[in-house]
């Protein structure tokens, strides 16, 4: 498997954007099991299954350490790889010191 | 996990078996009346294993997930009504813990875990089966945004006859919707079934929501990810559960048909001296030792963090269902005319196991799944 389960240690806050977007269309032309651009919307395009969605916010949240709460379900967000890249650099950046975890609170 | 909460696991899971062993009798004539009694119900949900994975911070027990599968397995040997309990609680809780908001998960799930409400799951429609997308019932926002009005019909919800809330799956502006429904408010009618195939004594109802009126803070997520998130997470907890009810009931039957044919005499030789016999007993000992282990893997897998070992659970549903059907099919062959009878045991569980060939994801839907699942691991390369 070319992309690990362990987290990117360094995807926070600093990393760049491209970095990130790379990562996220890897995992999704493996997953989808054909190449996915940065603004290709896999759910728009009928590429996705039933389970995929949930898919996708667990490999989000394993590989750059975050956590996906209700508040995120901005649906738009998890559309591209372009707008996940957005998405996951908020959550890293600037919200990254009040992280908390589901259950936690 | 603390020392406390490990002793609260091995706690709950004897308390699982222990309620399986006073229920074992009584098990056949709930199936025959159609109903587990509503005292029977009630002491399981205050033992706290309805929903005991839930975090000690909302007053579960915090199990592992293997906790939670011994336990199921435990109800689900001796009755599939009393595990499908365990797995419609469970599995709203589920959904909530993981999608509700902080004030939400505060509001319902402390009750979920204490079993002073009981949840269903109300997914399913004549036209929305395995395509849940498909669903018709509408929640509409109302009154400024301030409610939500939920109207529909939902078929097969699993102790909709007795649930005091139900997780519905419905869609807002066409998009799917995950919303809670007390069963007490006005425009809620059930209409009990009987007579199905299995799972007879799991209160299960057709229910009709007419312009159901709810404050707008019981919607769960956001419109468009009631099914891809909420109910996804409420099913996949609900096929782990699933799956290990199915491995108790394979069990069972391999204990039931083994004393049988060690004991029943034809034709001078106890009926497992019998080749053909011997064949059927060793066939579904295997099935019923692999789905135990394919059972064990999943919990493995889900142990590693929040939604994690979603495949995993499949195959091990997919497994554990098959395992318990044809363990059911062949015990019923080897006890014959004793396995046909009404209060038959293996005959029952046969039953309740075509069942779980169907729900939680038929059979045929799992083998789309993990065979496109393989394909991702293995195709890349060709």
């Amino acid at each position: 498997m070319s992309h690990g389960s362990e987290p990117i240690a360094d995807a926070a806050p600093g990393a760049g954007a491209e970095q990130i977007t790379e990562e996220i269309t890897g995992f999704l032309t493996d997953a989808l099991r054909r190449p996915i651009g940065p603004d290709d919307d896999y759910f728009e395009l009928g590429l996705v299954d039933s389970l995929f969605a949930l898919e996708l916010v667990t490999y989000v949240e394993q590989r750059f350490a975050l956590t996906v709460e209700v508040e995120d379900l901005d649906l738009d967000s998890f559309r591209t790889a372009h707008r996940l890249t957005e998405f996951v650099r908020r959550k890293t950046g600037a919200d990254a010191g009040r992280r908390t975890h589901v259950g936690d609170h | 996990m603390s020392a406390t909460t490990e002793t609260a696991g091995a706690r709950l899971v004897a308390a699982a078996a222990g309620f399986a062993a006073a229920s074992r009798d009584a098990a056949a004539d709930w199936d025959r009346e159609g109903r587990v009694p509503d005292g029977v119900r009630r002491d399981l949900a205050a033992t706290g294993l309805l929903a005991a994975d839930l975090p000690p911070a909302y007053g579960g027990a915090g199990l592992t997930p293997a906790e939670v599968g011994e336990a199921a397995a435990h109800l689900g040997g001796v009755c599939s009504a009393l595990r499908g309990l365990l797995t419609v609680q469970s599995m709203v809780a589920a959904a909530l813990a993981r999608w509700g908001t902080r004030g939400q998960r505060a509001h319902w799930l402390p009750a979920l875990a204490e079993g002073t409400l009981t949840a269903g799951f109300a997914a399913t429609e004549e036209g929305a089966g395995s395509a849940l997308g498909e669903v018709e019932t509408t929640v509409d926002e109302t009154a400024g945004g301030a409610a939500l009005t939920v109207t529909g019909r939902k078929k097969w919800i699993t102790f909709g006859q007795d649930a005091d809330v139900l997780l519905v799956l419905g869609r807002t502006g066409g998009k799917p919707a995950a919303v809670l429904v007390e069963t007490d408010r006005p425009g809620v009618t059930r209409e009990p079934v009987r007579g199905q195939l299995g799972m007879r004594a799991a209160g299960i109802a057709h229910l009709t929501l007419d312009a159901v009126r709810v404050p707008a803070d019981h919607r769960i997520a956001p419109p468009g990810a009631g099914l891809s998130h909420v109910a996804a997470t409420a099913l996949d907890h609900g096929r782990f559960t699933v799956a290990w009810g199915c491995v108790g009931m394979a069990e069972a039957c391999v204990a039931d048909a083994a004393a049988h044919a060690a004991t029943r005499v034809q034709g001078g030789v106890p009926l497992g001296g019998h080749q053909a016999v011997g064949a059927l007993l060793a066939r579904i000992a295997v099935d019923a030792a692999a789905a135990r282990e394919l059972a064990a893997r999943a919990a493995r897998f889900r142990a590693g963090g929040q939604g994690r070992g979603v495949t995993e659970t499949i195959v091990a549903k997919y497994a554990a269902a098959d395992a318990a059907a044809r363990a059911g099919r062949d015990a019923v062959q080897i006890l014959g005319a004793a396995g046909c009878a009404s209060d038959s045991r293996v005959g029952r569980h046969y039953r309740d196991a075509k069942i779980m060939e169907i729900i939680e994801g038929a059979q045929q839907v799992s083998e789309l799944h993990i065979a496109a699942h393989v394909m991702r691991r293995f195709g890349a390369g060709a």
